[in-house]
């Protein structure tokens, strides 16, 4: 197992009170594994991700645990998980196309960064050059300011800079959404290039579009309002999904081959659950077709078949 | 970046124009002779006035036609012909200005200078530390908010009058005459000090403020939590916010002249030091409006030059207008 | 959208927000001042009282000047002065700057251009000098007419922060919409733009109110303020001439002072507090 996350409850602070951001998720992901995250906007996927490697005020670790190759990630403790940042874990943010200083070259930024990590910028600069390579960007990328970079451009030089040092972990959060479609295939196709070649040991792709899931990623994962819903191989979620969420929001998607074809969404009814005060129990209750009193009590992620896990008090059954 | 240049330089050359003609127009604007009416109000001598009528008379050509008169505004102005002062009868008001202009200079760049990399420092101090923040951004609001002859009027009670430790008026001691010598520097030091600490202390309260606020914002900024994502340590983060945080502050700077120059023209009368604002309420208080209209002249073409090198600096430390620039052609 | 779960988390944060209230609760008191104070003295602020050179005394709150004039009526029908300079001037800054930069800012192109242009010209000349030379030239000047003028040079950096904001506004989907719809470009600014920026256009007129308030202490200490009745400038201007610093009458020339820098403070204070209840991403720190 290369990531181990037990129980992680990871709150918001606001002024009005905590917002229940994610709550009491369990699950593992393989090395080489390229899990997706998926679900509403809201539904705290990104705080997820963030709380993996940067879990700052105004969020809160309230209680779990969380592995990487064996080893306890300090996540609840700013300092100390410095040492496996950019290491260890790295991320490519959803806001690539501002995650660069605008003031600075791209290559000094790069140098002052590795520097402040005490990494040797000469030695790695031939892999570095490497890379650019693979991602067809040309060095002189080293030599320009982000403002001189078209936006696909700087969505790679940003995976290209997380990745450098070869971490277990890259969390790739929307790293499609600002593209046009055809940037967006390249993208795609260039995470999954990275980890074959190593360049990261497994990846967690956070999108709200699961089309491009379906394409690159092993497994997905499914989440709703703060808690996991259901995880398996993207071909189970896609053709046989059991948790009533995931049927629906896999029914809202375009036949797969006929994107943005004319047919219309139809889209989910009602809205989700206001975070600040959640309901008892499974969180989806509200909408769900299949609800009965039972779901008063917030269902387990469990196993309910090989490396397939559902929250559902109906699933299976 | 040449555009970027000729289109600021375009601006000023069109604001110098406009400045010397309101400076043209205004004594014209008076009903009545208005040369008469100057010189009766300044009761000078009958024969100094006369020469002055006459003199006046020739210079406004008032008997050309009106484009006639105002090229030769320019035509003079070119000369470095500001005309006669009425005050200081018969000497040129350049003459008079360029008595005042090394005062300036003294009392104002160190001020200007100082105060606003002392304020960027402690302001980006203040936004390290919730304790910091606390003691120095109350200061800096007070500070600001301090009318400029408030602070200057206090700081010469108290140091001039209770404890009786500085000069608080004129630019040197009245009993010396200009010289290089240690004594006459000193002296000049000792009056420089109060007027330029007023000065100083509000203009530094100014840019502490902006620079705390500016760098709280460039720290929340995307490139800030990218780098910390990726474990750098708090030095560097903070480090490029005060580099970007800096930025706004240059433009700030030029925002600000307008507001500067004019608390340097009260506090240069609180402490009767005698650069172009004392000037100006001199030429005020004895009616003497030509040497009015070329303090304003004189005023405006620094401000101007002020600008100017505020683009130029920009230019400098911003790369992305550089960039820009280039992609423009 | 005015949503009441909206109104009340701003009423929320406005009652817990300590800048906030410091700042309102020093301007709120002076506001009151120049209201109540004038009659609670029987005297007028140029009115011979008594022999001159006193100090404070419960006959004579603030002491009186050199010339026998009670100190604290000064000061008190002085701030009535300083306040309807701050809104009159403030307002009408305000005001110009509002319609400048929205007409700049929705109409761009080559209007944008000159009123840019415009702007930046009036930025650039230091408009205290130019006050300075207009109020120099006319022999009688009243509050009304200082007040106008300060609005007529105060507006330009208002002008250029509500342009850039109505600029990035403009592009707004609902704005789009409206424009579809074919409302005209007047009703769109007025009923779409305006009321998103609302909070903005609070922000920038306490900050003009401010700004007048110290201009006109200025123009008024060189002795070019209003000609007929007192203000807190010309308090302090009269207390230099007079040689209040020699004579240490500081009863003469602390209150005029400190009542500006505690308004001003107390708005610039508020400024912030209001700030941050409107722009979340300040309130922590």
């Amino acid at each position: 197992m290369s990531l181990q996350v037990e129980n992680l409850t990871v709150y918001y602070q606001t002024l009005k009170g905590d917002v229940h951001a994610l709550e009491g998720a369990s699950f593992g992901i393989v090395d080489g594994e390229i899990m997706g995250l998926a679900g509403e906007s809201g539904c705290g996927k990104t705080t997820f991700g963030q709380s993996l490697i940067f879990l700052h005020p105004p969020m809160k670790l309230v209680k779990g645990r969380v592995t990487l190759d064996n080893v306890e990630l300090p996540i609840g403790d700013m300092e100390r998980m410095n040492d496996f940042r950019f290491k260890k874990i790295s991320i490519v943010p959803q806001y690539a196309m501002n995650a660069m200083n605008p003031t600075r070259k791209i290559g000094k930024m790069t140098a002052e960064l590795l520097m402040s990590r005490n990494v040797d910028f000469q030695t790695l600069l031939p892999e570095l050059k490497r890379r650019l390579d693979l991602v067809k960007l040309s060095y002189d990328v080293l030599n320009m300011y982000p403002i001189e970079l078209s936006g696909g451009m700087k969505q790679r030089m940003v995976m290209v800079l997380s990745t450098l040092l070869n971490p277990s972990l890259l969390i790739a959060d929307e790293i499609t959404s600002a593209l046009d479609v055809s940037s967006q295939k390249a993208v795609a196709e260039m995470l999954v290039e990275f980890r074959n070649k190593g360049y990261c040991k497994s990846v967690i792709v956070i999108t709200h579009d699961i089309s491009v899931l379906y394409e690159i990623a092993d497994t997905i994962l499914i989440m709703y309002a703060g808690q996991l819903a259901e995880k398996a191989s993207s071909d189970i979620i896609m053709f046989a999904p059991l948790h009533p969420y995931t049927k629906m929001l896999i029914s809202t998607l375009p036949e797969v081959g006929v994107r943005y074809a004319d047919k219309r969404l139809t889209g989910i009814p009602g809205g989700p659950p206001l975070l600040l005060n959640p309901p008892v129990g499974c969180r989806f209750r509200e909408r769900c077709p299949l609800a009965f009193e039972k779901c008063i009590e917030a269902p387990p992620f469990i196993e309910t078949g090989k490396n397939h896990f559902v929250a559902c008090w109906k699933a299976g059954a | 970046m040449r555009r970027y240049f000729e289109r600021k330089l375009f601006i000023y050359i069109l604001t110098f124009v406009l400045a010397v003609t309101i400076d043209w127009l205004i004594p014209r604007f008076m009903p009545g002779n208005p040369i008469q009416i100057l010189i009766s109000r300044a009761g000078l001598k009958a024969e100094s006035a006369k020469l002055l009528y006459s003199y006046y008379m020739r210079a406004f050509g008032l008997d050309v036609p009106v484009w006639r008169q105002y090229l030769n505004f320019w035509i003079a102005l070119f000369h470095g012909d500001f005309g006669i002062s009425i005050w200081l009868f018969p000497q040129p008001v350049i003459q008079i200005i360029m008595r005042a202009v090394p005062f300036d200079v003294l009392l104002l760049l160190p001020a200007i200078l100082l105060s606003w990399l002392a304020g960027n420092k402690f302001g980006a101090y203040a936004a390290r530390s919730k304790w910091l923040d606390n003691t120095i951004s109350p200061l800096g609001y007070i500070l600001t908010a301090t009318p400029y002859m408030w602070l200057g009027i206090m700081l010469g009670w108290l140091f001039g009058v209770i404890l009786h430790v500085l000069p608080f008026s004129g630019a040197y001691s009245y009993s010396m005459m200009p010289s290089f010598s240690w004594a006459f520097v000193g002296s000049l030091l000792q009056h420089w000090i109060l007027p330029f600490a007023s000065l100083f202390l509000v203009m530094f309260g100014g840019w502490a403020i902006g620079m705390r606020n500016m760098i709280i914002y460039e720290l929340e900024a995307d490139y800030s939590h990218y780098l910390e994502a990726l474990g750098a340590p708090r030095k560097l983060v903070r480090n490029y916010a005060f580099r970007n945080a800096l930025l706004p502050q240059i433009t700030g700077l030029a925002l600000q002249l307008g507001v500067i120059v004019g608390g340097a023209l009260v506090t240069e009368i609180v402490f009767s030091y005698p650069g172009i604002g004392y000037l100006t309420l001199q030429a005020i208080q004895n009616h003497d409006f030509f040497l009015l209209q070329g303090c304003f002249l004189f005023v405006i073409i620094g401000v101007l030059l002020a600008n100017f090198a505020i683009d130029i600096a920009y230019v400098l430390l911003d790369p992305r207008t550089r960039a820009g620039m280039q992609g423009e052609g | 959208m005015p949503q009441p779960r909206k109104k009340n988390e701003i009423l929320y944060f406005v009652l817990r927000n300590a800048k906030l209230r410091i700042g309102v609760a020093v301007v709120f008191l002076f506001v009151v001042l120049a209201l109540v104070g004038p009659l609670l003295t029987k005297y007028q602020p140029r009115d011979y009282v008594a022999p001159g050179v006193q100090p404070p005394s419960s006959e004579f709150w603030f002491g009186t000047t050199s010339f026998g004039e009670d100190v604290f009526t000064q000061f008190v029908y002085g701030l009535r002065a300083t306040f309807i300079v701050g809104l009159i001037g403030g307002g009408l800054g305000t005001l110009i700057g509002i319609l400048i930069g929205f007409i700049a800012g929705y109409r761009g192109g080559i209007v944008d251009e000159i009123l840019n242009m415009f702007t930046n010209i009036v930025l650039v000349v230091p408009s205290l000098v130019v006050l300075l030379i207009i109020a120099a030239y006319l022999e009688v000047r009243g509050l009304l007419f200082e007040s106008v003028f300060i609005g007529f040079f105060a507006w330009p950096w208002a002008a250029r922060a509500i342009r850039s904001q109505t600029f990035s506004l403009r592009s707004r989907d609902f704005v789009d919409l409206a424009r579809l719809s074919g409302m005209k470009p007047l009703k769109i600014i007025i009923t779409e733009i305006a009321p998103n920026m609302m909070s903005y256009l609070l922000l920038v007129f306490i900050l003009q109110f401010g700004g007048a308030i110290l201009t006109a202490a200025t123009l008024d200490f060189i002795g070019l303020g209003p000609t007929n009745g007192v203000s807190l400038g010309l308090m302090m201007n009269n207390a230099v001439i007079y040689g209040a610093l020699i004579l240490r009458m500081w009863w003469w020339f602390i209150p005029p002072g400190l009542a500006i820098t505690a308004i001003v403070g107390g708005l610039y204070i508020t400024n912030v507090g209001l700030d941050e209840i409107f722009n979340p991403k300040l309130r922590e720190m």
